[in-house]
């Protein structure tokens, strides 16, 4: 089973935000494979090892560091990359840009399917998914949190999240997915994954030389941070049924929720 | 000249809240206010999309649409976009939401803008403003061109009654059945009706403190004493210990939610679970540990054993309900 998987590098969760002018101050950050693209990576490995066959190849957009997170993609197993190295580009892509130039890259492989994250932690979109089906004109599934491939690489079933529970579908491959948590859990690169990682081949090309030219469809026009919290009052009582009563009577009295 | 088409989503037979939420939105933007419904036997829903001022319904009912398809829903959609050809499209970002708007904007080349949380109208452009890093930052955003897709977030405006014509059209032949790859086998959901987390209006938390799965039913029966719109939610780190489902996840890596009130036990707040919560109106943490980070962004401070406030807490409130 020849899979690709979109991957992109974001902040840590535990990165504080600092704005600066219609984006972030990059300095200081941590950056990480985005955790959701981190279970794309896992299926599409366990894939691969189920068939016994086939190549995972990652995909990323973003500037030089973002090999870093094809690194740890190859480190997990991976077997080919290709970086989309294009700062400029990458600066002004909005979701409808990233997916052209993931699309176009992809386009032109043999692939049975396309993983990816369900949505990248920084800009918190959801749209790539989507608009790579678009793009490449096959099925998307998102939130998928199950998945079997018929033996014959034609179809699959696929469990997805939806509201309240869950969907069984059947889809024909080759079909885009985006990985939800639950799918799996995904490996940690060993020390030899790390090594063999390497000398493991990236493709690195501009979105010029991939034929993109996008011009971005949304466009951030200003950035900011919310409101500062107060911590607000500690509720006084001498024990924790006195506490109870009082936040009970501030539910009713001054929240009015109940 | 129609200003606003907007996507009434049917769950379980009834039009969901945030449809009407966009359609009051829609309205106050002024223009023709159109909806698009999509389902099996929805005709019959169409009249009350009038009532927040929709002005024309477009009736796309059959069979083939039972379940929720991507691909079928997108296709019907965007055949009736194509024929208002509005500047906005407009839909609440809840579940189908999610996979439905980006999927619309890509099959009418343009692009989108998910999960807003709230729009302001210059002229004919729409400038909309939505979290990023779950919460940590807001960006303001805006489309490059017509038609100008945007998901806002459930609870983000009020539903306004407003009289609107509510003419009724149905789309036949909505559906090219060879374009459709994808097939429902089932959907099995959860024998609740409790709202999903990031359209609840209030939530009833829990985290390590919690100490184990068995004790998260006594925050689903504060949840339930609050009413139908109230659920509950967890940390990651009762997710991850295996304590609940992961679509209970509050946080970055799980869901970002903005309720009227969030109830958080055991809960010390990590930086990931303060983004995801950290727009709710009023926030109440209930806590031992004083030194609990959950304190600094709680507008209500119990600093005592959950395993003592919240029975108590249940008891009290129980005594308003009479």
């Amino acid at each position: 089973m020849n899979t690709v998987v979109c991957i992109k590098q974001v902040p840590d969760t535990e990165t504080l935000i600092k704005i600066q002018g219609a984006g972030i101050v990059q300095d200081g950050i941590k950056w990480v494979m985005n955790p959701y693209d981190e279970f794309a990576v896992e299926e599409a490995l366990r894939q691969k090892e189920k068939m016994a066959a086939g190549a995972v190849t990652v995909v990323s957009l973003g500037p030089d560091r973002a090999i870093e997170a094809l690194r740890t993609a190859l480190a997990m197993g991976a077997d080919t990359a290709v970086h989309i190295n294009d700062g400029a580009y990458y600066e002004k892509a909005d979701p409808a840009a990233t997916a052209a130039a993931l699309a176009a890259a992809i386009k032109g492989m043999q692939y049975d399917a396309v993983f990816v994250g369900k949505q990248a932690i920084d800009d918190d979109s959801g749209q790539v998914p989507a608009m790579l089906g678009e793009l490449l004109g096959i099925p998307v599934v998102t939130m998928v949190i199950k998945l079997e491939v018929a033996a014959d690489k034609s179809k699959a079933t696929v469990t997805r999240e939806v509201e309240g529970g869950q969907a069984v579908l059947e889809v024909s491959l080759p079909a885009v997915f985006s990985a939800q948590k639950g799918l799996n859990e995904p490996r940690y690169a060993s020390l030899p994954g790390i090594m063999k990682a390497k000398k493991k081949p990236v493709d690195v090309k501009t979105a010029a030389a991939l034929g993109v030219t996008d011009a971005p469809k949304t466009v951030i026009k200003e950035m900011s941070l919310p409101p500062a919290r107060q911590a607000g009052q500690k509720i006084a009582g001498d024990d924790a049924a006195a506490k109870a009563k009082e936040l009970a009577r501030i539910l009713h009295e001054v929240v009015k929720i109940v | 000249m129609p200003g606003t088409l907007i996507y009434a989503e049917v769950q379980k037979g009834e039009i969901k809240k945030g449809s009407f939420e966009v359609a009051s939105k829609a309205k106050e933007f002024g223009g023709e206010v159109a909806a698009c419904i999509i389902g099996k036997g929805v005709e019959g829903l169409a009249p009350q999309l009038a009532k927040y001022g929709v002005d024309k319904v477009y009736v796309v009912d059959g069979p083939e649409f039972e379940n929720y398809v991507p691909e079928a829903f997108v296709q019907a959609f965007t055949q009736v976009a194509k024929t208002v050809n509005p500047s906005v499209i407009l839909a609440s970002a809840t579940a189908q939401g999610k996979d439905f708007v980006p999927a619309v904007a890509a099959r009418l080349g343009v692009g989108a803008i998910s999960d807003c949380v709230d729009l302001q109208k210059n002229g004919d452009k729409i400038t909309a403003k939505r979290p990023v890093f779950a919460g940590k930052a807001y960006a303001m955003v805006e489309a490059a061109a017509d038609p100008q897709v945007i998901a806002v977030r459930p609870n983000s405006f009020a539903v306004k009654e407003a009289a609107g014509a509510g003419a009724v059209e149905k789309v036949a032949g909505a559906l090219d059945a060879s374009k459709i790859k994808t097939v429902v086998k089932s959907v099995e959901l959860a024998q609740t009706n409790e709202p999903d987390q990031t359209e609840a209006e209030i939530i009833v938390s829990g985290g390590r403190g919690m100490k184990g799965p068995e004790n998260f039913k006594m925050l689903e029966d504060l949840a339930k004493l609050f009413g139908p719109t109230a659920t509950t939610g967890a940390s990651r780190a009762a997710v991850d210990a295996g304590w609940r489902d992961h679509r209970y996840q509050v946080g970055q890596t799980g869901k970002t939610v903005g309720p009227n009130l969030y109830v958080a036990c055991g809960i010390s707040g990590a930086i990931q679970h303060l983004a995801g919560m950290g727009t709710s109106k009023v926030i109440v943490a209930i806590n031992k540990d004083p030194e609990a980070p959950i304190f600094q962004k709680a507008d209500y401070g119990v600093v005592d054993d959950l395993f003592n406030v919240v029975p108590a807490l249940i008891d009290e409130i129980k005594k308003f309900k009479g």
